[in-house]
């Protein structure tokens, strides 16, 4: 295994993920002269980034579990590529605390938190309580996992008050979720999401929470090091989902005091202190009623870093790859300045009405550009979206003084995109950017739903 | 640097399973990239320093023609070892015959090693990897004819 001096940055790093951001990895290693290697599954012989990378190792078939889940293969690969580090990316292993453990183990240095915290940020019970601790406020609910005695189920319940929801502790990202109005509803839907739980997760342990009616996701991105520094770079506004999956983010989020945010923002650089952080992550909040309510911990970088990246001027990945070196921060508290407006556009290869997913080999595809735009994508002309991995092919980011500016920038940036040959969620963008809530900024986490409902009636 | 430091250098680079070598020697500085074998390199063809993206990344079409038979290929990632241990006589050589079953080579992965075995029976027509080195999941090993 090769090894480093102290203070210096990798000599090579593995990436394994696939995608966009195998393709934003490997820009940010190459930016600071670091050597990639890529692993791929047969799937993706030819990705962007398989072709751009130093070296590449294919370690299976298109399935992800024989591939990008298989971590005997990817630690094989950094050991025959002599690697010195592992980014997980998103998704995928990133936050599975067994192959951080092992990674460490094998003598690679995994570019994440430590296995522990993995653990306990992945175990979304404990992680509530250990917040709670910490000081970060929490949605009321069961405190712990509920108990078998369906009596003391009914009077907690009854504590928190209907709407109530119950959730499994191994789940988080919108899995194993289940809302109950009623009490007759609440016996029959816990045992539910218990068996669900249990089948999917190998945990059927569930616990319960207030449902709250009009939230906002409102999320809070920090970075701590190895010398006792850490920031938060204030937050992101991810309301705007379908199924708990995200289409639409913006930093920073509309008509919420920067009071507010700088004290839940304090909280959160506080509570990673306590629980000696490392690394980058995000603090997820449901926010109503100027209350933000804690619901999970993400212990990787995220899908839409870059709307972070875009108004303080910094480079999430590159302070990741920095920290995971020994490297202190080249940020303070004080140095984190928010200047203009970001908004990012997930691009699913998938039907804008139907949400089917759209597979098969893009035939023309032009990029926009401009002042203010980022296109963070692995696709070219001529690329085959395989049909083995998650829908989005890209994400378009658009950039301004203001929040109009922006949106007038993905306008015109969405209507200059040209992908043909597969079907993409464009279109739909391109509704919500002219949709009048949208536009008045601050709607809620079912608002997209709601309005999907409403034009199904309509119509 | 002398001429005959080089060709040692060269020779090296030659006969060990390195594909680049880098010597910077106070103020000079040589690099020797292997020039590729028939037998396609896992890795990827390191891009040239300012060219844009490369057409293919697989390395130069084969010199020599592959014989016809049955190929075996990598069912993992790992290090390709001919023999049992260092020193110890090769599993099989070009020519052998081989029956169902019969081991064909190790693949070390994770400090285990792995027996491949032959799934048909036959001649071994060719080895397309070499001692020591390194192979990718699906990289072809050897032919059976």
């Amino acid at each position: 295994m090769a090894t480093k001096s102290a203070g210096q940055l990798f000599d090579k790093v593995l990436i394994a993920n696939r995608g966009e951001i195998a393709l934003r990895i490997q820009r940010a290693c190459r930016e600071l002269a670091i050597k990639t290697v890529v692993v791929h599954s047969e799937a993706d012989a030819d990705a962007k980034y398989v072709r751009l990378a130093d070296e590449s190792v294919c370690i299976g078939p298109p399935p992800s579990a024989q591939s990008y889940l298989n971590i005997p293969a990817i630690i094989s690969a950094a050991e025959v590529t002599d690697a010195q580090a592992i980014h997980p990316g998103y998704g995928f292993l990133s936050e599975n605390a067994d192959f951080a453990e092992k990674v460490e183990k094998s003598g690679f240095v995994f570019i994440g938190p430590r296995p522990d915290t993995i653990r306990l940020m992945g175990d979304k019970v404990n992680a509530k309580i250990a917040m709670g601790k910490a000081g970060i406020p929490v949605v009321p609910g069961s405190e712990g996992a509920l108990p078998e005695d369906p009596k003391e189920i009914v009077k907690i319940a009854r504590a928190v008050k209907y709407p109530v929801i119950i959730k499994a502790a191994g789940g988080g990202g919108g899995r194993g979720m289940r809302v109950v109005h009623t009490e007759a509803a609440l016996l029959p839907a816990v045992s539910l999401t218990r068996s669900e739980a249990g089948a999917a997760f190998g945990n059927a342990t569930v616990y319960l929470e207030k449902y709250l009616d009009k939230p906002r996701h409102i999320e809070i991105q920090v970075l701590a090091d190895e010398h006792k520094n850490t920031v938060y770079l204030f937050e992101r506004d991810c309301s705007m989902q379908r199924r708990h999956q995200k289409i639409i983010e913006e930093a920073p989020a509309p008509g919420i005091a920067l009071r507010s945010l700088t004290r839940i923002g304090e909280r959160c650089a506080e509570a990673c202190r306590k629980i000696n952080y490392r690394g980058a992550g995000t603090f997820e909040f449901l926010y109503q009623d100027d209350e933000f309510f804690f619901i999970e911990m993400n212990t990787r970088i995220q899908v839409e870093h870059p709307v972070t990246e875009m108004i303080t001027g910094i480079d999430i990945v590159q302070q990741q790859i920095r920290v995971a070196a020994g490297q202190r921060l080249t940020i303070r508290q004080r140095d984190v300045v928010r200047r203009g407006h970001a908004i990012e556009c997930r691009i699913n290869a998938e039907d804008p009405d139907t949400f089917a997913p759209s597979p098969g080999r893009i035939t023309s595809y032009h990029a926009p550009g401009g002042p203010g735009i980022r296109v963070d994508s692995h696709v070219y002309h001529n690329y085959f979206v395989p049909p083995n991995y998650d829908s989005m092919i890209g994400k378009v980011i658009a950039y301004g003084d203001t929040r109009e500016q922006a949106i007038a920038r993905m306008r015109v940036a969405l209507s200059e995109m040209v992908v043909e040959g597969i079907k993409t969620n464009i279109p739909l963008h391109q509704e919500l950017l002219l949709d009048d809530s949208f536009l008045r900024g601050g709607t809620t986490i079912h608002y997209l739903e709601q309005r999907m409902a409403k034009r199904k009636q309509t119509a | 640097m002398d001429l005959r430091k080089l060709k040692t250098l060269i020779e090296l680079v030659e006969s060990s399973g390195i594909a680049e070598l880098e010597i910077a020697e106070g103020e000079e500085r040589v690099r020797i990239t292997r020039a590729l074998a028939p037998q396609a390199h896992h890795h990827a063809l390191p891009p040239q320093h300012g060219t844009p993206m490369p057409m293919a990344h697989v390395p130069a079409p084969a010199a020599v023609q592959e014989p016809e038979g049955h190929t075996i290929k990598s069912p993992m990632v790992g290090t390709f070892y001919r023999s049992a241990s260092p020193g110890a006589k090769a599993f099989v050589d070009i020519g052998d015959s081989v029956q169902v079953g019969d081991p064909l080579c190790i693949i070390e992965a994770m400090k285990l090693m792995n027996e491949i075995e032959a799934d048909r029976a036959g001649v071994v027509k060719a080895i397309l990897a070499e001692n020591g080195q390194a192979v990718e999941y699906g990289q072809p090993l050897v032919i059976i004819g």
